[in-house]
């Protein structure tokens, strides 16, 4: 077991020296720089950058270097220093701009897993055990339906419906008062009072996909002869459905977390930007546009890792969950 | 009232018992009027070909038939040694009531010992369960009882066995398993449906000894379903002949094998015994030529699996030779290598060392193992192959002309018309409408199938066929008429056969000389006569000995000889 | 009980006899009522994305300052006259655009005296037909030339929102179909590579699978598109982003490639195949590709949805697709501010447009995915 858990550790050594090369080299796609970019914009109030100034600035921010080197920099400041660059655009170290929005972002996805955990086991079990009855159908139709409706689209819906039916405004994570307020017990209240909306918005399309996964994994199960077993053993069905099925089906169902957590994640982001919740989503996005490439990099890098780490803690679960790959 | 139990007292009673199933196509009927009794102490086989419902009668006992089947009448009286009985017809399938007969009072073990057993639970767990169920024991005295009861069955270090998981047993061990934990409530019968189909024969023996042993300790009375007569022959009190549903014929064992009254049983049982003794076809036939030169001729062949301290030696340096015209039976229990032994012959595996020498109609000798492409595509021509799979080896998206026609076709050796016409007369030849041709494989019997494969090997002429358990997956009353066909083509087409099987009455049946394997090496090769009476080496005599033989007079298996090799 | 013997529940077993594999997936699937529900619908919409000018009314990028947020008209099908005779005749009550003498905000109001007729197969703007030639017949149009139709109302611009969202269907439904097919080639050519040959190129590209599985796409998209130059004509643009959203797509159909390539390999009559000479290339094109085809379609299927609401997703946050080209997700960046769709909540249409296409999709794709494999079970 120690073995498979150091096996697997070392495992994600290439993946994450893949992910970050994989977030500078997208950083690095678009022509130009941030100072083509920053020219651009002093060029829109008639201000006019000579050459000279041009390439000052490009030595400083290091942009004139070949990009093996700048990699090397930015990955080396990363892992030593806990530096990922200076923002052009905030002018404030990237640091100082992301940890708090990526801990909401953590947050937002870890309790949009539960939430939807929550509510897809049970479904799914009942509809494999009544399969072909009108629950199975409703379940079905509505994990349809769940999985057709695109996150942003379900949020701005939400968002009208409170708006112009409510007259609320829906958005954001925390009450005014405690949007630049240091962190108290009141504001992680304030915070548990307004996670909901997005959390039920992104649990939508993940639930429904997962109600599928256990229905099929509960549904193949429920066939195998060791429930046959456990019936002319004489326990009663519920019983022997939470004892063996049900626990041969979660197996499959814990490794779900390695390709949900991506899918959340990302929806997370378009969900964010729509209801503008200070999470990684906007801050990404506002930093692409303008090519503000170090804070953009540190985004996507953090992003890739914690999706990696979710699919190293599910195989880790699985591990211990199941003998068979346990004792292997 | 309280008589204490006997021998003979009847322990469940069925009378005119109607499972159906409600399909699509229309109601199956499974199980169609079925009476019988099963006594204290006794043993009662149920015995039917594939479909004859015998398992779900077994499962309508326990009324945990897999849907959409469903009781539709009759009755089940259970009579307890209180005195008291129950109609077990009358009961919910999900009621407390018959919760409490199951696994308390009737008990029951399945065919498959891997996927009948939770794989995420242990041992132990699986079998405490019942005692805390039925007995309400609390966990440290479930635990002492199941070690007591894993000791029963025999199985080794139960202390440490009680906490280990099901994949890490073999299948016998799983068996056994299973056996302790039907017997964990002392219940007053066991079924057993198809208990030792999975296993290979002394596996098999062994299980059979234990359930008898168990048997005549606590009293129970057994309800067996098999296929296997030589099962039936060695176990059995009472007989069951199943037939599409119905019972043929009951009665006990005795009368059953040696004054059988119906048509179908007698049937049953001669298909049986042919299979006991030398085909009538090879009786006739002229001695094969001891001085001809051998069309095969294997020598130090050895097949490895895996790298590094993992290595798998399904081929261990075997040497085997066959004559023209004659029929080599290789023999061996799974595991023996005899499988990856006959792909090796066609290459199917690279070899990892060792010759075939194969001898060409021309006199002219190719060394198969190391053999260029199209050296091997043109013996592959001349060697064939016919699969153990009549369902996995046709390809299920071609039709039955495509099929037998496809080695013509890809060889260039017929097409059009002529391909037409060659499939057509090869169909005949096997035994099959040529009309037939455009169906596809779903549409023919398991018999059929292999007919086609038949048609497939013989197709290009070839001088060997490597037939793999050829008649493994058929009922035995379509088995010798299978062997027959291939001993008739042997003669039309002047054939040899490298006949592999795990089915010594086959062999016997069918074989002039055999070779027996037993963990990648040839333990003993002989004419068959030679082999199967009088064996020379220990594990040849404990494989014979474990096989049970159709006579209920000559039970031989729990005196059989024990190999500990 | 077997696929094959329910599916002889309809037909004769003489014909089921030589029923090939797409016969009895085609039995199979029919059984499948949503699935079958799913499929007629699919065709509409690509009947639509293949001629989306015939199914508008009014060309969608006509700009029209006097219809901004023109709401929907209701489209009345019965004429009754004051005597109670009836007949089926189409039509609309116009509306006159008014301003609030108060606050001077544009007011619609619908005039109920009088009627606009809408002819069938009348005439219109004019459109091309897959590029091959012009005409100006559209299924339905306005009787009157100087009164366009709003069916599903007009947004900020006074473009007709419905014909919008026909338009759209060609872009977004077309992303789906040659997206899948990118992927496609690559998770055939590579998923082919790694389950037929196995060995360490299976290794180098299941771990590839993995690391792509494991990543999150949204973010990769985003930093992707946002590298395209905003300026590019829009079809390079169009392939560019289907491009992108092809590099992770092929990692999920590779698998599936993987996965049969893998399970076939050692099946028996791919064994009895080569012993019969075949070639290779005859062995995996006769013997084993008939065997995944139904199952690489049903996986097909199941991506396209994927892709639809991934180009939706992009465009609407204005990394994909740009105006003037329409797609559903350029036509629901209307839709992003809560002050528009509160004046004009059917700028939400092109939404209810991806759901049922995908919702239709995602049933077929089920369907077929059950349907896939009629001899096991």
């Amino acid at each position: 077991m120690l073995r498979f858990i150091v096996l697997r550790l070392i495992w994600m050594v290439p993946s994450l020296v893949a992910v970050s090369f994989l977030a500078f080299v997208l950083i690095q796609l678009p022509p130009g720089d941030y100072v083509t970019t920053y020219i651009a914009t002093l060029a829109a109030s008639n201000e006019v950058v000579d050459q000279n100034t041009a390439a000052d600035l490009r030595a400083r921010f290091g942009l004139d270097q070949p990009m093996a080197v700048q990699y090397f920099k930015w990955i080396t400041g990363i892992l030593l220093e806990g530096n990922f660059g200076l923002s052009f655009e905030w002018q404030q170290p990237v640091s100082e701009l992301i940890w708090e929005r990526m801990a909401l972002t953590l947050v937002l996805t870890v309790s949009t897993l539960i939430v939807t955990w929550g509510i897809a086991m049970p479904i799914g079990v009942f509809s494999a055990v009544k399969k072909y009855s009108f629950g199975d159908y409703v379940a079905t139709f509505f994990s349809f339906l769940g999985l057709a409706i695109p996150s942003f689209l379900l949020a701005l819906v939400l968002m009208y419906i409170a708006a112009v039916q409510l007259g609320q405004e829906v958005g954001g994570l925390f009450s005014e008062r405690f949007v630049n307020a240091p962190w108290s017990f009141a504001k992680v209240v304030d915070l548990i009072a307004h996670l909901w909306v997005p959390v039920i918005i992104l649990a939508v399309s993940g639930t429904a996909s997962l109600i599928r996964v256990m229905r099929a994994n509960m549904l193949d199960e429920l066939n195998k002869p060791y429930v046959t077993t456990a019936r002319a053993k004489g326990l009663s069905e519920f019983a022997l459905l939470v004892k063996y099925p049900l626990r041969v089906a979660l197996n499959p169902f814990i490794s779900t977390i390695a390709w949900l957590l991506p899918n959340l994640v990302s929806g997370s982001i378009i969900v964010a930007i729509v209801l503008s919740l200070p999470t990684a989503g906007p801050m990404l996005l506002q930093s692409l546009m303008s090519q503000d490439m170090y804070l953009a990099g540190a985004f996507v890098l953090l992003i890739c890792a914690l999706t990696l780490i979710g699919s190293l803690v599910s195989d880790i679960l699985l591990a211990l969950v199941d003998p068979r790959i346990r004792l292997e | 009232m309280n008589a204490a139990p006997k021998d003979g007292d009847v322990v469940l009673d069925v009378r005119d018992l109607v499972t159906h199933f409600a399909t699509r196509t229309g109601v199956v009927k499974a199980v169609d009027g079925v009476s019988f009794k099963v006594s204290r102490g006794k043993t009662l086989c149920v015995v039917g070909e594939s479909g004859s419902g015998k398992s779900v009668t077994a499962r309508s006992i326990l009324q945990i038939v897999d849907a959409p089947g469903r009781i539709v009448s009759g009755s089940m009286v259970l009579h307890r040694p209180d005195g008291s009985s129950v109609d077990l017809a009358t009961l919910h399938p999900r009621s407390r009531e018959i919760r409490s007969v199951r696994g308390a009072e009737i008990a029951m073990i399945f065919q498959e010992p891997m996927s009948s057993l939770s794989p995420v639970h242990t041992v132990g767990d699986q079998i405490m369960e019942v005692l805390r169920l039925h007995l309400g024991m609390d966990k440290v005295a479930a635990r002492a009882r199941t070690v007591e009861l894993l000791k029963q069955v025999e199985i080794p270090n139960p202390d440490r066995a009680v906490d280990r998981y099901t994949f890490e047993f073999s299948g016998g061990m799983r068996q056994r398993v299973m056996i302790a934990m039907a017997l964990a409530c002392n219940p007053s019968m066991l079924i057993a449906d198809e208990p030792t189909t999975a296993l290979d024969v002394t596996t098999q023996a062994e299980i059979l000894d234990l359930i008898k042993r168990l048997q005549t300790k606590f009293g129970m009375a057994v309800l067996f379903i098999t296929h296997d007569m030589g099962v039936v022959a060695e176990i059995a009190d009472e007989v069951l002949v199943m037939y599409h549903g119905k019972v043929m014929e009951s009665g006990p064992v005795e009368q059953i094998f040696h004054a059988p009254k119906d048509e179908y049983t007698r049937m049953l049982i001669g298909s049986v015994l042919r299979l006991e003794q030398k085909a009538e076809i090879r009786l006739k036939r002229d001695p094969i030529k001891q001085e001809a030169k051998p069309v095969i001729e294997v020598r130090g062949l050895r097949m490895h699996f895996g790298e590094g301290t993992n290595v798998t030696k399904a081929v261990d340096d075997v040497s085997l030779t066959v004559r023209p015209g004659e029929t080599l039976g290789i023999v061996g229990e799974s595991g023996s290598g005899k499988t990856t032994m006959g792909r090796c012959l066609l290459r199917v595996y690279e070899p990892n060392g060792g010759a075939i020498d194969y001898r060409r109609a021309d006199g002219s000798v190719v060394d198969l193992v190391s053999a260029d492409k199209e050296t091997l595509k043109q013996m592959r021509r001349e060697i064939r192959m016919i699969f153990q799979d009549p369902v996995g080896s046709l390809n299920p998206r071609m039709t039955v002309a495509q099929i037998i026609g496809e080695p013509l076709f890809v060889n260039g050796i017929a097409k059009g018309a002529e391909l037409d016409d060659r499939v057509a007369a090869l169909m005949k030849q096997v035994g099959l409408e040529p009309a037939w041709r455009e169906r596809y494989p779903h549409a023919f019997s398991g018999g059929q199938r292999q007919r086609i494969g038949i048609a497939r090997a013989i197709a290009l002429k070839p001088r060997v066929i490597v037939a793999d358990e050829a008649t493994s997956a058929l009922d035995v009353s379509i088995r010798s008429q299978m062997l027959d066909l291939m001993m008739n083509l042997q003669d039309e087409l002047g054939l040899s056969y490298v006949f592999i099987s795990h089915d010594i009455g086959v062999i016997r049946y069918m074989c002039d000389r055999v070779a027996v394997m037993y963990r990648g090496r040839v333990v003993e090769t002989g004419t068959t006569d030679q082999v199967c009476d009088a064996p020379t080496h220990d594990y040849t005599k404990a494989l014979l000995s474990a096989i049970p033989r159709p006579d209920p007079r000559n039970r031989r298996i729990h005196a059989r000889f024990r190999y500990a090799g | 009980m077997s696929e094959i013997q329910s599916a002889a529940a309809t037909v004769d077993n003489k014909r089921l006899a030589v029923a090939s594999q797409w016969q009895l997936v085609w039995w199979a699937f029919k059984r499948h009522q949503l699935a079958m529900i799913g499929l007629v619908i699919v065709v509409v919409f690509y009947v639509i994305a293949a001629v989306p000018g015939f199914f508008a009314v009014n060309d969608p990028a006509m700009q029209n300052a006097r219809a901004a947020y023109h709401p929907p008209q209701a489209l009345h099908f019965v004429e009754t006259d004051a005597d109670g005779s009836w007949r089926i005749k189409p039509y609309i009550h116009p509306y006159q655009l008014r301003r609030d003498p108060q606050t001077l905000a544009a007011v619609y109001v619908e005039d109920p005296n009088r009627k606009v007729y809408v002819s069938l197969f009348g005439r219109g703007y004019k459109y091309s037909v897959l590029g091959l030639f012009e005409t100006d017949i559209h299924m339905f149009a306005s009787g009157e030339a100087r009164q366009p139709l709003f069916l599903l109302g007009a947004d900020r611009l006074g473009r007709c929102v419905y014909s919008r969202i026909m338009q759209g269907a060609q872009i977004s439904l077309s992303v789906g179909l040659v997206g899948v097919f990118l992927s496609l080639t690559i998770g055939v050519v590579l998923g082919g590579i790694s389950g037929y040959y196995g060995g360490k190129s299976d290794f180098v590209i299941q771990r590839a699978i993995e690391f792509i599985l494991s990543l999150p796409t949204i973010p990769i998209w985003l930093a992707l598109a946002a590298a395209l130059p905003q300026d590019w004509p829009a079809t390079t643009q169009y392939f560019m982003i289907t491009l992108i959203l092809s590099l992770t797509g092929w990692a999920q159909l590779a698998r599936v490639v993987r996965g049969r390539f893998l399970s076939l390999r050692t099946e028996e009559f791919v064994v009895a195949a080569r012993l019969d000479g075949a070639s290779e290339g005859r062995i995996i094109f006769r013997h084993m590709l008939p065997s995944f085809m139904s199952h690489i379609i049903a996986s097909i299927t199941l991506a396209i949805p994927a892709m639809i609401l991934a180009e939706t997703s992009l465009s609407f946050l204005g990394l994909g697709l740009q105006p003037p080209t329409i797609s559903w997700g350029v036509l629901l960046r209307e839709a992003q501010n809560i002050r528009s769709i509160a004046t004009a909540p059917w700028l939400f249409a092109p939404g209810a447009a991806v759901v049922i296409a995908v919702m239709a999709l995602n049933f077929l794709g089920d369907g077929m995915r059950d349907a896939a494999d009629p001899y096991n079970k």
